[in-house]
Formats: structure tokens, C-alpha cells, sequence
């Protein structure tokens, strides 16, 4: 299986991730919309952005990581970001860079690597219209009491 | 004359093998262990020399350890990790001698501290210089003063330079600036080299300073600055 060109590809209407077994070997670049799970091998690029990755314990991954969060199981090399979080379960290994929100590792997993934490800017809904400012009612004017013999001055 | 005791003549260079032998960590309780939990000043000073800096880069020789990842980070710092202790076993195994191959401390010293020169504000090397004998340990420690920033400091710990039975060995887990989670999770035989104040010295004789805290429980805490 190689690259598959963009634009053609199509959510999984059937529920759950889309998966790649453990005997499925690929060599390319996969782009996802949806959560995968990969327990086979995988070489080249993987991009999930605003979805879930799960490598499994059979999973092998020689590739670098783009997703919403990432879990491992299995084995990465290669740079991860996850912008929410990546979580490493004990027997995992990863050898590379990691850049996430958080990170969490269990006891027994194997990292060799660097880890910057970014934390998520937060998202800014789209704010209602602020309401104007509505002008203040003018005040009646405080009787102003007249010095005693002060003339009037007109300006 | 040697610094160290215990120098061997070089083996011949030739390309590691992967060994199956297994450790030479003796499983078993002997020996003083320390508490779970200990204050260490080292570990303070460590620290407290990166006060009010953010973005720095610190290497953490003993592993990845959610509570040394959590707290680095949260100091707004760059958090690398090498398990030592595993690349050691896996290099040398039980076989004492080879740790004067050039070759195989060549590839650990690869496997586990392959950074550019000046990578580094700071080094947590916990106890892991302690599991290596003279010839690899001289080179580690070349190798780490290369590693660091000018300025920058490294942290270790040694066991009281009069152990002679097992020595036990920890894993460090960072609770607060003062206080860190001890482990037991091996004994392991003594090195060739007995750790005392003056033999650190000479060890760390390329750096800037060295400082000494000895604690109630024998162990030396060992901060230098290049």
C-alpha cells in the first residue's frame, strides 16, 4: 500500500478506528480523518490531526507523528507531536522527539528523547457581537449655586 | 601513575556483540539502603542554580520517570532522558573486563550520550557513574564535560567510598526542589573504584568546581560546574 493521494479518502462510516493489523506492512505517508490503531509496521509519515493514534503492542512505527493524541503500546521512532497529549504504556518504547501538551509514562516504558511541553493556546469561540455601549442618560445638571457676587461669566 | 585504581590494559578494539549474558546485579537486600524518601541538597543547589531561567536543556541519565518529566517541565525547561543504566547492561553485561574495551565503551558512549558538544545546562547523573569501572568511567566523564554548557552543572551521587559488600542501586524520582523518591530496585557488586572525596576531585579535575554534600546515609552528592 502506498500513499494515498488527498482528497480521495472517505470516513469509515462503520464506527470504531481504522486499524492496520499486525501482519500489514506500509511504506509511505498515511493521512487520517478518523482514529487509527496500528499493530503492524509502518515506515514514513503518519498525520492524524485532530484525531487519536494507538499504537499497538505488536506495532512497529519508523515514522514521524502528527496527531491529537497519541498512545502508545508498541514501538516508535521517530518525532511525535501531539498536541493534546501522548501517553506511554509500560514495555513501549520510543526513540525521538517528543512535542505535546502532556505527557504521561507509565513505569517500565522505555523513552529516549527530548520532551517540550507546549501547552494549547485556548481555542477563542467566535464572540458575540459586544453589545455597544449605550450612551449615559444625561444627568440633569446639579443646581450650581451662585457664588454670591460673582458676576456671570460668559465665555 | 593511574587516578583510578583498578586500570586495565586496553582489549583489542573490536565491534561490540550483543551480550546475553546476564547483569552482574546481584538480586537481594543486603546492604544500607536508603530511606524512600530524603531531602537532598544537591538536588537544591542542582536546581536553584537555573533559578529564574526558563528554556533550558537538562539531561536525565536514570531513565524517564513521570515525576522528573513533571517537574523540569514545569520549570519551563527542556526535558532529555537516557536510561544509562540500561545501555550499560546491554553493552557490558556481567563481563567486568570488557569495560576497558575501547569499542564497547565507544558504543556506549554512543548509544547513550550521543549529543553535540555544549548541549546541556544541566546533567542529573544520579548514581550511574557509579556502576562503571576506571577506563569507561574517565571516558563518561570526559564525555559529559563536553556535553555541558560552560556554566552549566551535573549532579551525581556515590555511596561512602568505604562500602565493600553490595552496593544498592536506586532509581530517583523529583518530588519538590528538596526532596526525592527513593527506590531500591537493584544490588549490584562494587566497582574497582572507591568514591571519596579526593578521587571525585581528580575525576571531575576538568571542571570549574566541585562540591561535596554528605548526607547521613554515607551517600555523596556531587555537584560540579564547568
Amino acid at each position: 500500500m502506498s500513499s494515498m493521494p488527498v482528497g480521495r479518502m472517505e470516513t469509515d462510516s462503520r464506527g470504531g478506528p481504522a486499524s492496520i493489523g499486525k501482519a500489514v506492512k506500509i511504506a509511505g505517508q498515511i493521512f487520517s480523518r478518523e482514529d487509527l490503531y496500528v499493530d503492524g509496521d509502518v515506515e514514513g509519515t503518519i498525520e492524524l490531526m485532530d484525531h487519536k493514534l494507538t499504537i499497538g503492542p505488536n506495532g512497529k512505527v519508523h515514522a514521524g507523528v502528527k496527531a491529537r493524541e497519541v498512545v502508545a503500546l508498541g514501538a516508535i521512532q521517530g518525532n511525535v507531536e501531539a498536541s493534546e497529549r501522548i501517553e506511554i504504556r509500560k514495555d513501549a518504547k520510543l526513540v525521538g522527539d517528543i512535542k505535546t501538551a502532556r505527557i504521561v509514562i507509565e513505569d517500565g516504558a522505555y523513552f529516549k528523547g527530548s520532551i517540550d511541553i507546549v501547552k494549547a493556546e485556548p481555542k477563542i469561540t467566535p464572540s458575540q457581537p459586544r453589545p455597544q455601549p449605550q450612551p449615559a442618560a444625561a444627568a440633569p445638571a446639579a443646581p450650581v449655586a451662585a457664588a454670591v457676587g460673582a458676576p456671570d461669566a460668559k465665555r | 601513575m593511574g587516578i583510578l585504581r583498578g586500570t586495565r590494559d586496553a582489549a583489542e578494539n573490536a565491534p561490540p556483540v550483543p551480550l546475553n549474558n546476564p547483569p552482574r546485579f546481584v538480586p537481594g537486600t543486603r546492604g544500607r539502603k536508603m530511606p524512600d524518601t530524603r531531602q537532598s541538597r544537591g538536588l537544591e543547589q542542582f536546581f536553584t542554580s537555573f533559578r529564574d531561567q526558563t528554556g533550558l536543556s537538562i539531561l536525565d541519565l536514570g531513565g524517564a520517570h513521570q515525576e522528573n518529566i513533571n517537574f523540569v517541565t514545569s520549570l519551563g525547561h527542556r526535558f532529555y532522558s537516557e536510561d544509562c543504566l540500561r545501555i550499560f547492561q546491554e553493552t557490558f553485561g556481567q563481563d567486568q573486563a570488557d569495560q576497558s574495551n575501547p569499542g564497547r565503551i565507544d558504543f556506549f558512549l554512543r548509544q547513550s550520550m550521543d549529543y553535540p558538544d555544549e548541549q546541556f545546562d544541566g546533567v542529573l547523573a544520579w548514581d550511574v557513574l557509579e556502576y562503571m569501572e576506571p577506563p569507561l568511567l574517565l571516558a563518561t566523564a570526559e564525555r559529559l564535560w563536553r556535553m555541558l554548557k560552560p556554566q552549566g552543572y551535573l549532579l551525581a551521587f556515590f555511596q561512602s567510598a568505604d562500602r565493600k559488600e553490595t552496593v544498592p542501586g536506586y532509581d530517583f524520582r523529583i518530588q519538590d526542589l528538596r526532596t526525592l523518591q527513593v527506590s531500591h530496585h537493584t544490588e549490584r557488586l562494587p566497582t574497582q573504584q572507591l568514591f571519596n572525596n579526593r578521587s571525585l576531585e581528580r575525576l571531575f579535575q576538568k571542571f570549574d568546581s566541585v562540591k561535596f554534600f554528605l548526607t547521613r546515609d554515607h551517600l555523596r552528592e556531587v555537584i560540579v560546574r564547568k
